[in-house]
């Protein structure tokens, strides 16, 4: 097949986002964004709005809050709070994972 | 089509009341959210639930849904009497989250033409610039290492002049970053819904997946395999041949090493800064005892180290 090869942009820690780039990505409203900061949820960098810069894994998380909100019908504060509990459920899953390599060598 | 039986997947009778069902969505929504979850088939386990509720929670899809009757079980090869909705009501259509694809006997039932669930996607209506796509892209774990062209297929559903949704394919050929991660994204500019008039089109977001892969599993930039050992191996200590998705290479197993015991190979996981590492995990495998021969060498064994494997239990 014919084609022209797609290079993509890798949305990582590096990568930065806009406002509207980032409600563009999650189907939502800059205000649905907005909401997010003012609970937490998510950390910019800039002074005014239009400055307002979001890292890549930004997106991840902005949609992860999207279906928490949704499926489970909770509020952005629960959210908030559900967020960070799996966050830290990770960490210490990883935490776990190390231990456990360094017991058996 | 299968029939599918609601109540059964929200674990009610047929009499629940609203207030129950609601009560059994969210808790069973808290245990299967693929995004908290941990079970293998969550996210499946979701979607049938959501599909549930949907029906379940609208007294009139509800209604609509009982009048089927309850003899149906599920799993049984379906069709909808004709005009079956005939004599409903219906109100608005709501929208779901991410995970909302209903199975076609859902579809069949309660899609376009049932009530006004079918204008669902004028949701974003007249919007200039063109919609953000989202899709779900399956690579290898050799992928991750090299950074390879990758060709996707994509179905984007599209409403026709008659109201109905036929799905377009198109294909698409994408080089996949070195180092990408699994949940990773990538964005494609000017990739998504096209922009109406002279507007620009959306972008297209890829988030990646790995394939399941036969001999590795993998937790963010590392890598895991199983390594069996021979016990003599495992004992005195050998250099064996091991497998990396870069290629074989040679692995020191150190003298007395233990079941279980992991053996990290640096920098051999996913490539980035800092690269993964690659962890070997042995697993001593026993040599069978089918021949006289092999059983005289365990009787041996046996014999002559006296070993008690037991004894840390005091027996």
């Amino acid at each position: 097949m014919n084609q022209e090869v797609s290079t993509g942009i890798l949305l990582d820690e590096t990568t930065e986002l806009t406002l509207s780039e980032l409600s563009q990505a999650c189907s939502s409203s800059t205000e649905w964004v907005i909401e997010l900061v003012d609970e937490g949820i998510l950390e910019y960098t800039g002074q005014r709005k239009s400055q307002w810069r979001f890292s890549g894994t930004s997106l991840l998380r902005a949609r992860t809050a999207m279906r928490l909100q949704h499926d489970l019908e909770i509020n952005l504060a629960g959210v908030a709070l559900a967020l960070d509990l799996m966050e830290q459920l990770e960490t210490m899953r990883e935490r776990l994972r190390r231990l456990e390599v360094a017991n058996r060598s | 089509m299968d029939y599918k039986d609601y109540y059964k997947i929200m674990g009610l009778e047929r009499g629940a009341s609203q207030d129950d069902v609601k009560r059994a969505y969210r808790k069973l929504a808290r245990k299967y959210h693929p995004d908290v979850s941990k079970e293998a088939d969550a996210e499946i386990l979701f979607k049938d639930l959501g599909e549930a509720y949907a029906v379940l929670k609208d007294p009139e899809k509800r209604a609509a849904y009982d009048q089927l009757g309850a003899n149906w079980k599920a799993g049984q090869n379906f069709q909808p009497p004709p005009d079956w909705d005939a004599g409903f009501e219906f109100g608005g259509g709501n929208r779901g989250g991410d995970y909302s694809a209903h199975s076609d006997f859902f579809e069949t039932l309660f899609g376009h033409g049932f009530g006004s669930a079918g204008a669902d996607r004028g949701r974003s209506g007249f919007q200039a610039r063109g919609e953000d796509h989202h899709a779900k892209v399956l690579i290898n774990i050799e992928d991750a290492y090299h950074g390879e062209t990758r060709e996707i297929t994509l179905r984007t559903p599209e409403i026709g002049r008659s109201g109905h949704v036929t799905t377009k394919q198109r294909t698409l050929s994408v080089r996949i970053p070195k180092g990408i991660q699994q949940g990773q994204r990538i964005r494609l500019p000017g990739q998504g819904a096209p922009g109406i008039g002279d507007n620009s089109a959306g972008d297209l977001y890829l988030e990646i997946e790995f394939n399941p892969h036969t001999i590795y599993r993998v937790e963010g930039r590392d890598i895991y395999f199983d390594l069996p050992v021979a016990p003599w191996e495992a004992a005195l200590g050998a250099t064996v041949k091991a497998p990396t998705p870069e290629g074989a290479v040679d692995l020191k197993i150190p003298k007395g090493t233990s079941s279980g015991r992991k053996l990290r190979l640096k920098k051999r996981g996913i490539p980035g800064s800092p690269p993964g590492d690659l962890y070997a995990e042995v697993t001593i495998t026993l040599p069978p005892a089918d021949s006289d021969n092999a059983v005289e060498l365990y009787r041996k064994l046996e014999n002559e180290l006296a070993y008690n494997p037991r004894r840390k239990l005091g027996v």
